[in-house]
């Protein structure tokens, strides 16, 4: 082989989008040039703001989006642990998930890059519906694909879907559920990649998702941020966020890890924060570990318990058998049932910036029903993990928790399952049984 | 088996590459299955060692995938099945990247734990299942989810077990990526010859098929010679990978002459007899 072959090696893999060791972009080569005409075009639109992309961007979430969303202190939380806790309000942003903050950004830079279809996965719904809305909004043909466990378990978001005018197709290979809807999305833009673009709905796959994804979800943290100049007068003394894939996650911490670059942000606000505790807390499911011999872990708890590995594009922490074979993920909550999470998280736990940690099914119902009653809140099941956070939580406060959606959606599931484990927080629905 | 002999199979004109999912459904299956492709004029066979997210697959190996999933096929199970192989003709190891980098990783995780704070790269990579799968006769590797961006460390391997590192060349290839790929393979290279994944078309592209725009634009660096000898342009399931596995089998056959001349349309029957639309 050739000397060049060898001399090219080191700066061909030290380009942009690793995160240490993580990152990357492992996707066959017929998605290679798609790859990098996007990080091409992150680079020129976003980072850069050519043709005003980024102050277009920030005006239509801000007009169509409803931002900035509140941060309120949460009275009846506070007095029962006895600290500030702060509840950043993505659940009202429109659609009721911080999802459309991403979903938004990326069909918009469809748009400005040429291209004439959307594609998107989703698990809880709560991306597709999101990307349904801004292709509607933006006028853009869109197809959904979805697992037909997520499909069954979230009926509402896939109404949501087709009332936006999306193509919904469930994926029924596997556990029917968020991994297998990225397989098969990503099959469909490997076979369509030349008009299409691939709405991915977390800060995972190839770079420059990772990186773009956390940028435009980074709005979130930077709220937060002058807020609590604000209301608080000085930063929080921790965030709290539930961590599936991680958008949400990444966008409540970005800007206080000091890795976020969205143009047109206020001064200061992303500078580092090295004092603000960075919690990020997994579906600890029914059980913590992997069942090796039936390729199953009863959690989605890939940072805290995962190990090194490569997943739709990316090197990141997996849950995995010990051969390198992928396992089927559990949670209650779709959105955070993921055997991956965000290269960029991997990297920032084991930089020890930020902490994870988890909360199994009960506790999550749990804090679903305490925040329904005591603060007038119904939460999605994955920013119910954030909440029930708040029980172990060891510290004097002020805390700030990414309220990441509410949980419309869930109710049917919430019901189901709270009979099930006989939870003394849900309320009776027996009178209301046919 | 070396890399010469994957060279070989190509010097004496079209050679025909099967494809199996090695397990599906049992271990004695696929080396019955592999010898007869092999009896049945195979030049060079594509063993899938199955991985649980095959993303570049279409529905037709995804299910073979998983039938020898549930049977227990696992990466030291493939590797004995290739030792037991009695075929004369090479092997090619086609598998997704986290199994490759997986392999031996249980030891070198804890290794790297001892010594924290040092570079990560030390811990897994593909050096141990390279090494495994040279002694157990394999001789060259094709990974869809490795672009030549990300190939170093499993080219190196590879270079130190001269084992071959094939590349996919895809519709979409531009001339630029070609010539980091020509720098890269040994052996042959895949030409993909449609946009999607794998399989007969269960969805329609919805551009039209066309060989790769590398192959039709002129670039700078002419393939050279050697890589004119590596060509290879995916076809479909021959009957003899048909009688073989009733499912999963895919079959490429591979033209010296057809890179150099053929990169254009006129060489690539197969893209046209997959396509949908013809």
């Amino acid at each position: 082989m050739s000397e060049r072959g060898t001399t090219t090696t080191d700066e061909q893999e030290t380009r942009a989008g690793k995160f240490g060791a993580y990152g990357g972009q492992y996707v066959p080569e017929v998605l290679m040039p798609a790859v990098e005409e996007l990080a091409d075009a992150y680079e020129r639109y976003v980072l850069a703001n050519e043709d005003g992309f980024v102050d277009d961007f920030r005006a239509r979430i801000r007009e169509f989006g409803g931002r900035p969303t509140p941060l309120s202190r949460a009275e009846n939380l506070s007095e029962r642990y006895g600290f500030d806790v702060y509840l950043k309000r993505e659940d009202l942003l429109h659609g009721g998930a911080h999802k459309l903050n991403n979903a938004l950004g990326q069909v918009l830079l469809a748009k400005y890059m040429g291209k004439e279809r959307i594609v998107a996965e989703t698990g809880a719904g709560q991306h597709g519906t999101a990307t349904a809305m801004a292709c509607a909004y933006l006028d853009m043909p869109c197809e959904i694909y979805m697992g037909r466990t997520d499909v069954n378990r979230q009926r509402p978001n896939v109404f949501r879907m087709r009332i936006h005018d999306a193509e919904v197709n469930p994926v029924d290979v596997g556990s029917g559920t968020l991994k297998e809807a990225i397989n098969e999305t990503m099959r469909d833009w490997a076979t369509n990649v030349e008009d299409t673009h691939y709405v991915i709905g977390s800060v995972v796959g190839p770079h420059p998702f990772p990186a773009m994804v956390r940028d435009f979800q980074s709005v979130i943290s930077e709220e937060v941020r002058e807020q609590s100049r604000e209301k608080l007068g000085e930063l929080p003394e921790a965030v709290v966020a539930c961590a599936g894939g991680g958008s949400n996650t990444m966008g409540a911490f970005a800007a206080f890890a000091g890795s976020a670059s969205l143009p047109g942000a206020p001064e200061g606000t992303h500078d580092p924060a090295p004092d603000v505790d960075l919690l990020a807390v997994e579906a600890g499911g029914s059980s913590l570990g992997v069942d090796e011999s039936e390729g199953y872990a009863p959690n989605s708890a890939s940072l805290s318990t995962g190990s090194e590995g490569v997943l739709h594009g990316a090197r990141t922490k997996l849950l995995q058998t010990e051969e390198g074979q992928i396992v089927e993920s559990h949670s209650v909550s779709a959105g955070l049932d993921y055997a991956g999470v965000g290269p960029e998280l991997a990297h920032l736990v084991d930089e020890g910036r930020v902490t994870p940690v988890n909360v199994d099914d009960d506790a999550a119902l749990e804090a679903f029903h305490r925040l329904s009653r005591e603060e007038g809140i119904i939460p999605a099941l994955e920013s119910s993990h954030a909440i029930a956070y708040l029980e172990e939580y060891e510290g004097d406060g002020p805390v700030v928790v990414n309220v990441s959606g509410r949980g419309d959606k869930d109710l049917d599931t919430v019901i189901e399952e709270s009979t099930a484990r006989d939870l003394d927080a849900a309320p009776s629905m027996e009178v209301f049984e046919e | 088996m070396t890399r010469s002999e994957i060279r070989a199979a190509f010097e004496d004109g079209p050679a025909l590459v099967s494809y199996v999912a090695a397990g599906d459904p049992s271990v004695e299956a696929s080396k019955e299955y592999v010898e007869a492709l092999v009896d049945g004029g195979s030049d060079v066979i594509e063993l899938g060692l199955p991985f649980s997210e095959p993303v570049a697959e279409g529905t037709t190996i995804q299910n073979a995938i998983k039938r020898a999933l549930n049977a227990g096929m696992t990466p030291d199970a493939y590797l004995d099945l290739v030792r037991d192989l009695d075929v004369d003709v090479p092997v090619v190891c086609m598998t997704y990247y986290n199994l490759i980098y997986q392999y031996g990783e249980s030891e070198a995780r804890s290794a790297s734990e001892n010594a924290s704070g040092d570079e990560p790269r030390a811990s897994g990579g593909p050096e141990e299942f390279v090494a495994a799968a040279a002694e157990a006769g394999i001789s060259g590797f094709v990974v869809p989810d490795l672009p030549v961006d990300e190939s170093g460390p499993m080219y190196e391997a590879c270079r130190e077990h001269g084992l071959d590192l094939i590349f996919i060349v895809a519709p979409t290839t531009t001339p630029e990526r070609l010539e980091r790929m020509l720098d890269r393979t040994t052996g042959f290279v895949y030409v993909q010859g449609r946009l999607g994944t794998t399989a007969p078309a269960t969805r329609s592209a919805r551009t039209r098929p066309r060989p790769s725009n590398a192959c039709r634009t002129p670039t700078s660096r002419r393939p050279s010679a050697s890589a004119s000898r590596r060509a290879s342009r995916p076809a479909r399931s021959s009957p003899a990978a048909r009688t073989a596995s009733s499912s999963g089998a895919r079959t490429s056959t591979s033209s010296p002459r057809a890179w150099r001349t053929t990169c254009p349309r006129r060489t690539s029957p197969t893209a046209s007899n997959r396509s949908p639309r013809s």
